[in-house]
């Protein structure tokens, strides 16, 4: 593993990339450049870029007009306030009308901080992939967030993308890793169990996964980067070959990846599964580290789980 | 010399039409569609640079109905236009039909933003304004709100923001026929004073009747005008208008005419069909 960054910071380089390479870019902020990084781009290409105030639901509302007149809009706030507070305006003016706005949420999860509960974002994954059309998007580093923002930028329609406050490992090599919407990516091999992770607890999937082997438990590691559309195939197929699985996610256990995957699970090849993430509970404010102790968003908690699950495996 | 007699006859087809196809659907928003009828018959038969034959042109005028449950009048004025064919008219909100209840964007041809939840088709107007400018187009985008709507808080963010961004393409109407569904405005949440509202809001605003085909064409005139600033033509209108037991009457904001009130209705603006 090499430095930490990060991704709302990858967000930002990558956002300055796509705007040069394509000239209908534009970036829309609602009073948090400096904070979501689209401060470089607005610096950068003035004017393609607009800050609608404090105004999510008009931050929307706008990028859907500016994508029915053939403009890509990255439209960025917290993912509380885009995910929350304009839930309707992105089921409507983006899903419904399929256009091409690229909802790219910072902040996102108990990672915030100390910002407290009301800016902890547990709930935006459930929110979005329940509605159609939806893409849904939470990169696990820095790296994955620059070529999931180029991807997208050649994806037609409109995509979630849930980034994070704090700097995160980077577990990806920037030279040779490839990018597909809806592919997840196999991090590690194993046989006895499945971890499927996606953000920032990717990372502490592959630390699990070490603590873990030193006991003698070979675990698989799956990247799913892609919660909507989520790999079907990949999931079906790993569950049949280890015959259990632990999610993890730094989101509410209601609605998030692991409901996803045990979607899948259950109608492919049903197993033993447990899930990581927080335990529909509200957070609180503290340091990111401190609380993902706390909320038992840790590596070890992975590592725990997978032994509570290998108990229940046939 | 704009021809106010063929105007006139246009506004009384599409008045018509919202009549045949609310009563053929059995559902749907008669009040609120008449009186819209004049305002959208001279934009898209009067003002509005747009192409039946090419509805993407890229260089096109815009209209955005943010009130879309008051689709039957934007149907009425796209298939009279020559959008689509004037069957069409008769599927309205039926199963596996391209008209839906509220405008849908991705079905029909003309319809430029999917609307019918307030607020939002007014926010998409100011985006496509925002594209114009990009592109130092000279398109021009109107769009439509119901005076109930402005009890939706976008509609002042976007309000803000329009006249920050000094919006002077834009040009949007409000169908002030005092009513909503529970009542007239000013029992169920007071909107007045709209004019003083928009105005404090930075906005140009005219204040028109809005049954007055010239004063409709006047007002856009002098919102095209009007530079660094969006304008707001407040139309005074009569929901219901040209059915006498629909005028003013907050019972028709919501019912479909059954066959018997169809047949008045289509009598008094010209004989049955």
């Amino acid at each position: 593993m090499t430095k930490a960054v990060a991704t709302r910071d990858a967000y930002g380089e990558a956002l300055l990339e796509v705007g040069k390479k394509y000239d209908n870019v534009v970036v829309l902020d609602a009073d948090l450049s400096k904070s979501t990084k689209t401060y470089d781009f607005s610096k950068t290409y003035p004017e393609r870029f607009f800050n609608v105030g404090i105004a999510e639901q008009n931050l929307i509302g706008i990028s859907a007009g500016l994508a029915a007149s053939g403009k890509i809009p990255f439209a960025s706030t917290f993912a509380m306030f885009a995910s929350g507070r304009a839930f309707e305006i992105i089921r409507n003016s983006l899903a419904y009308p399929k256009l091409n706005v690229k909802v790219c949420a910072t902040h996102a999860g108990i990672t915030v901080g100390e910002d407290g509960a009301s800016h902890q974002s547990l709930e935006d994954i459930a929110c979005m992939r329940a509605i159609p059309n939806m893409t849904v998007i939470v990169p696990a580093d820095g790296v994955e967030t620059k070529a999931a923002i180029h991807a997208i930028a050649e994806y037609h329609g409109p995509v979630y993308v849930r980034l994070g406050r704090s700097a995160v490992p980077t577990i990806n090599d920037e030279n040779s890793y490839k990018f597909e919407i809806g592919k997840g990516v196999v991090l590690k091999e194993g046989k006895d169990v499945t971890i499927v992770a996606t953000g920032i607890m990717v990372s502490k999937a592959l630390e699990a996964a070490e603590a873990l082997a030193a006991e003698g438990i070979n675990a698989e590691v799956v990247n799913i980067h892609t919660i909507k559309p989520i790999d079907k195939e990949l999931i079906a197929a790993t569950a049949k070959k280890t015959g259990a699985i632990v999610t993890a996610e730094e989101h509410n256990v209601v609605g998030g990846l692991g409901s996803a995957v045990a979607e899948v699970v259950v109608e492919s090849s049903p197993v033993p599964m447990r899930k990581v993430g927080t335990m529909d509970t509200f957070g609180e404010s503290g340091k990111p580290e401190e609380l993902l102790t706390k909320y038992n968003l840790t590596a070890a908690a992975i590592a725990e789980a997978v032994r509570e699950v290998l108990k229940q495996k046939k | 010399m704009v021809d106010y007699k063929a105007l006139q006859d246009i506004a009384t087809t599409i008045r018509r039409d919202i009549i045949e196809m609310l009563h053929a659907a059995g559902s749907g928003h008669p009040g609120g569609s008449l009186s819209a009828a004049d305002i959208l018959t001279v934009l898209y038969f009067h003002e509005m640079k747009i192409d039946p034959q090419n509805p993407k042109w890229e260089d096109r005028d815009r209209f955005v109905l943010s009130k879309g449950h008051a689709a039957p009048v934007l149907y009425a004025a796209l298939a009279e236009k020559g959008f689509f064919p004037k069957a069409e008219l008769g599927k309205l909100r039926k199963v596996d039909a391209m008209l839906q209840g509220h405008p849908d964007m991705k079905g029909t041809p003309g319809v430029e933003m999917s609307t019918g939840s307030l607020g939002q088709g007014f926010s998409a107007s100011l985006g496509m304004a925002l594209a114009a400018k990009l592109d130092h187009k000279a398109s021009r985008v109107y769009t439509l709100l119901g005076d109930g709507e402005l009890q939706e808080g976008l509609v002042w963010e976007a309000a803000m923001a329009a006249a920050h961004f000094k919006l002077d393409n834009l040009t949007a109407f409000i169908d002030l026929n005092g009513l909503q569904i529970d009542g007239p405005n000013e029992v169920v949440m007071g909107v007045a004073p709209v004019a003083d509202k928009f105005r404090a809001f930075g906005w140009h605003v005219v204040e028109i009747d809005g049954h007055k085909l010239e004063e409709i064409v006047a007002a856009i005139e002098k919102a095209k005008e009007t530079k660094l600033k969006p304008t707001l033509i407040l139309a005074h209108t009569v929901k219901g208008k040209g059915v006498s037991f629909m005028e003013n009457a907050v019972g028709w904001h919501g019912n479909a005419p059954k066959k018997e009130d169809a047949d008045k209705a289509l009598a008094e603006l010209g004989g049955a069909r």
